[in-house]
């Protein structure tokens, strides 16, 4: 099969039919690459819902140079031969990007410094990046109590976006899912309505897909910003899964055991339940050394003066 | 009077019964079909005919037909939208309930049209009355050999159900419509690909509305061009028009596409006026979600020519002067109404029926609704009138389905032509009617 | 209230002319697409109910159609038909889409809010009527209109709406009945 030719924001690069234009953009990387924060591509059928990843298509093919009528989601929407797209070369697309932020923060409770996502959530991340200075919201925020979806895992609805990522982990792999979105429109929930326990062996992951703080892990130990902990690379014999994680280490404690993340913020490999919540001494597992990690909120850290950061990262007890 | 292809036999007692429906000559476009033409003719008659969507978006019938992938071994499916929930909207109602048969009778053709072995129209769920009428009809369209194995000897077999929706305007959109139908939530789907490929459980489908199909017997009894021959320009045939609001006979009509606008409203064959003789203020033309337009846009376009009921007349001068035809919706207000007040019970309705899938529409028909309550009741500013044009702006073409545009377009309509009542509002920080 | 949905100790079942009528919707849709009898199990099951879906009531459903209770549990709170709460006997939905209140719709819902001393969204304390706000009937036509069970009232006045309420009182009026039947 020839290979596609695609230019974004004036990059040229070739890729084969079918991509779309958020993997192509995610072959070139770098700022090129459109914000998503629902797209996960070991899910199918991600994508499309938040509306961050918009772009531009100033020309649709070489066949057809007449451009898209209307902004197109990226991680959505395959590439034509002789495609051109605008990311953040085009004022449209960054004018919206910035709108579609404030639509997923007027609801947002914006709690980062009591948030155990802070200074690793994509939202954050998003908002420092195209966010407003003040926000034009007078309303009350919806709002939810935090519940326990059984007994490792927290949800904290307030923070959620509403990405669908856990939904759809718990549907493709997990096998029984008792997981799913209630309710309608802004009154839309991720819950179980008898907030039944999710036990099954995958559902851990759910909190790492999550973008946001709205899935947590229960069993993370002693209140601590990520920023605090240091990550190491280790691995387990595991019959579940391939046992390769992070452990998020203060000292020599396990903090928490996560799977392992790209650039992108996406696991490399879901981990099983075992691993994540149930092995936390470090003669459990082999280190293989620190984790080199894309802090990508490390600018967030700044942004909670009151927040009394030390100097040598390590929290203040 | 215009030629009446829906509307012709409505008043005749017991229409709804098989025996009358038949005696008027029901069902006859269905021998004629089965007997004289392939399914790719009746295709083809549609398509000569000119006959457009009646739902909403006025998508060419014949072509969206001819979309369809028969090239799969997969089964394929007709299917009927009957979710009438736009705001203004009464058309689809009155031919269910009064003329069941000719619905299924249209639903008999387009199903060999496309072959389609199982047809199902779906009925928002509040309708529950007009299903119970339906089912009756379809039982006796069996009874008759109109409906299942062999149909008239034909070796044509086609089994059509009716199914309930449960209060969701958004499954009027037809890819939700299609995740409704299959149990699941309303939430449309991100094409493509579009129903004619991936359309029912996978297969390929076409999704039309009520009125759309209840004209096809006709066209296959007087032929594609007879059809066409009514009308106007690309508007071809008759429209259905459901008038509410302050007119002196609100109702549904069938009128022939170019009518004038301004005969429709005030002659006594239609809408006969505006009531106790008060003026005209304003009109939605086409639904709920078309733009609103102000009574000297909506009779005269903004180069002084007398507006037509047409799909391009309506749509002239395009968002800054213009309108759509819709679903043919249309609701009349009168100088007493309080324009602001009108819209905030739609921005209401449009947050209520928001899906919730994408953050756009999710969150910014919810703030849509608070801002316009708060400048309805006295307490917005005019810096909230420039936010709503703002996140009216910013929901339109950035979400997965139409809703979100069908949640801006009012709004910002009604602030380009209005903006001064708005301004009232604030300035007297109270509403002034 | 003659219900057919029993509650046995195994849980609520359907008696067995209502099983019929679900295995004939059933056998609308190919083979393995059970789950698209959803919707109209869940009207007949909330007819059966009371007026409101428990959450016995659809896990009852889920085994019938055999589907994950989530499953069901995600279509139920999605649309707005399906009450997830106890109701009233008789729901009154009053349609307040713009039609409707160009018409006077909001007076005859305070008509009602105060011949029950109650509000919108709100059941009265004996539990015969529950009032409740419903978005465009497709009706606007004969504006203002309301809904209870599945009969529509139209063309609606201050001495309609009073007719109707007496002789609901009187007659004991009950809107969840089978709508199918
Ligand atoms: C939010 C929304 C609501 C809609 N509601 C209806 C409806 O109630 N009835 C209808 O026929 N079409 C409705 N449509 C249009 C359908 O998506 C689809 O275009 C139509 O059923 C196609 O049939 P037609 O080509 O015969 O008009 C709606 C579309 C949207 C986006
Ligand atoms: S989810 Fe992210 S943006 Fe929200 S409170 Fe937590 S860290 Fe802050
Ligand atoms: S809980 Fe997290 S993963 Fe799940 S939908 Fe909400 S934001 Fe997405
Ligand atoms: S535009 Fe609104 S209704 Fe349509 S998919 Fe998005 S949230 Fe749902
Ligand atoms: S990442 Fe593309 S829409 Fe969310
Ligand atoms: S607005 Fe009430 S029936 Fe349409």
């Amino acid at each position: 099969m020839p290979l596609l030719k695609v230019t974004i924001d004036n990059i040229e690069v070739e890729v084969e039919a079918g991509t779309t234009i958020m993997n192509a953009a995610r072959k070139i990387g770098g700022s090129v690459v459109p914000p998503a924060m629902c797209y996960y591509s070991k899910l199918e059928g991600s994508g499309g819902y938040c509306r961050t990843c918009l772009v531009k298509v100033s020309q649709g093919s070489f066949k057809d140079n007449r451009p898209m009528p209307k902004l197109v989601a990226s991680c959505r929407t395959p590439v034509q031969d002789g495609m051109v797209v605008q990311n953040r070369t085009s004022p449209e697309v960054m004018d919206n990007r910035r709108a579609i932020t404030e639509f997923l923060l007027i609801n947002h409770p914006l709690d980062c410094p009591v948030c155990d996502q802070a200074g690793e959530c994509h939202l954050q991340d998003l908002s420092y990046e195209h966010g407003l200075e003040e926000t034009r919201t007078e309303e009350d925020r919806r709002t939810f109590d935090p519940i326990d979806i059984g007994d490792l895992i927290k949800l904290h609805m307030n923070r959620c976006i509403l990405c669908y990522r856990c939904v759809k982990v718990a549907d493709q792999i997990t096998d029984n899912r008792v997981h799913g979105v209630l309710g309608r429109g802004d009154h839309s929930e991720i819950s179980t309505l008898i907030q039944k326990a999710v036990d099954n062996d995958f559902s851990g992951n759910m909190i790492d897909v999550c973008p946001v703080g709205a899935l947590t892990d229960k069993t993370f130990r002693f209140k601590s910003r990520v920023w605090f902990t240091r990550p190491f690379d280790a691995h387990r014999e595991c019959a579940k899964c391939c046992g390769k994680t992070v452990l998020w280490m203060k000292g020599e404690e396990i903090l928490r055991v996560t799977g392992r993340k790209d650039q992108y913020g996406e696991l490399e490999e879901f981990i099983c339940n075992d691993c994540r919540f149930h092995h936390k001494e470090t003669t459990d597992w082999i280190v293989e050394g620190p984790r080199k990690i894309e802090r990508h909120s490390v600018i967030s850290q700044n942004h909670y003066e009151k927040l009394d950061i030390p100097e040598n990262g390590e929290e203040s007890e | 009077m215009a030629e009446q292809i829906l509307l012709k036999n409505i008043d005749v007692p017991g229409l709804a019964s098989y025996e009358v429906y038949r005696k008027l000559g029901g069902y006859s476009s269905v021998e004629k079909a089965l007997k004289n033409y392939t399914p790719d003719q009746v295709t083809s008659e549609v398509t000569k005919s000119g006959l457009r969507g009646r739902g909403g978006a006025g998508f060419p019938a014949g072509m969206k037909w001819g979309f369809i992938d028969k090239k799969t071994n997969n089964p394929r499916y007709f299917v009927c939208n009957f979710d009438e929930s736009e705001p203004g909207t009464f058309k689809d109602r009155h031919i269910g309930q009064l003329n069941p048969h000719q619905l299924i009778e249209g639903m008999i053709l387009g199903s060999y049209a496309l072959g389609a072995r199982t047809s199902y129209i779906y009925i928002r769920g509040e309708l529950f009355y007009v299903l119970r009428i339906i089912e009756k009809a379809i039982a006796e369209a069996y009874k008759n050999g109109f409906l299942g194995e062999n149909i008239k000897g034909s070796g044509y077999s086609l089994d059509l159900y009716c199914q309930p929706g449960a209060g969701a305007y958004i499954c009027g959109e037809e890819t939700a419509l299609l995740e409704s139908l299959e149990g699941k939530r309303g939430n449309p789907r991100i094409k493509p690909p579009f129903p004619a490929v991936v359309g029912l459980y996978g297969c390929p489908t076409v999704v039309n509305n009520v009125e759309t199909i209840a004209a096809l017997p006709w066209i296959i009894n007087n032929g594609g061009e007879a059809y066409s021959a009514i009308g106007i320009g690309n508007s071809k045939g008759t429209k259905l028009i459901s008038a509410c609001g302050h007119i002196n006979k609100p109702g549904i009509y069938e009128i022939e596409l170019g009518l004038p606008v301004e005969e429709f409203i005030y002659s006594d064959e239609y809408c006969g006026g505006i009531r106790h003789d008060h003026t005209l203020k304003a009109v939605v033309a086409g639904g709920s979600s078309v733009p609103i337009l102000p009574a000297h846009l909506i009779l005269k376009t903004a180069e002084g020519k007398p507006r037509l009921m047409s799909y391009e007349s309506l749509s002239e001068g395009g968002f800054q002067s213009g309108t759509m035809l819709g679903s043919g919706g249309f609701i009349v207000m009168d100088e007493t109404t309080c324009i602001v007040k009108n819209l905030l019970t739609f921005a209401k309705f449009y947050h209520h029926e928001s899906c919730g899938q994408c953050s756009p529409c999710r969150e910014g028909t919810g703030w849509m609704e608070k801002i316009l309550h708060r400048i309805e009741s006295g307490h917005g500013t005019m810096k909230d009138i420039d936010l709503l044009v703002d996140i009216s702006k910013h929901i339109e073409g950035n979400t997965i389905c139409p809703l979100g545009d069908a949640a801006a377009w009012p709004v910002a309509s009604a602030i380009r032509h209005f903006r001064e009542e708005f301004e009232e509002h604030v300035k007297l920080q109270k509403c002034p009617f | 209230m003659n219900s057919t949905l029993k509650n046995t100790e195994t849980g609520p079942e359907f008696n067995r002319e209502t099983l019929d009528l679900v295995n004939k919707i059933i056998k609308r849709y190919p083979e393995g697409r059970q789950k698209s009898a959803l919707l109209p199990v869940l009207h007949i099951a909330q007819a059966e109910n009371q007026g409101w879906l428990s959450s016995e009531t659809m896990e009852y459903v889920a085994s019938l159609l055999d589907i994950q209770p989530i499953e069901v549990f995600e279509v139920a709170s999605f649309y707005s038909m399906f009450n997830l709460q106890p109701v009233g006997n008789c729901v009154i939905e009053v349609c307040q889409t713009g039609p409707c209140m160009l018409k006077g719709s909001e007076e005859i819902l305070a008509h009602f809010e105060n011949r029950l001393g109650i509000k919108a969204g709100e059941t009265t304390a004996d539990g015969k009527f529950t009032i409740k706000t419903v978005e465009c009937l497709a009706a606007c036509g004969n504006a203002p209109v309301l809904q209870v069970g599945t009969e529509y009232h139209e063309n609606l006045t201050t001495q309609k709406a009073d007719e109707l309420l007496d002789k609901w009182k009187a007659e004991n009026k009950i809107s969840h009945t089978n709508p199918y039947l």
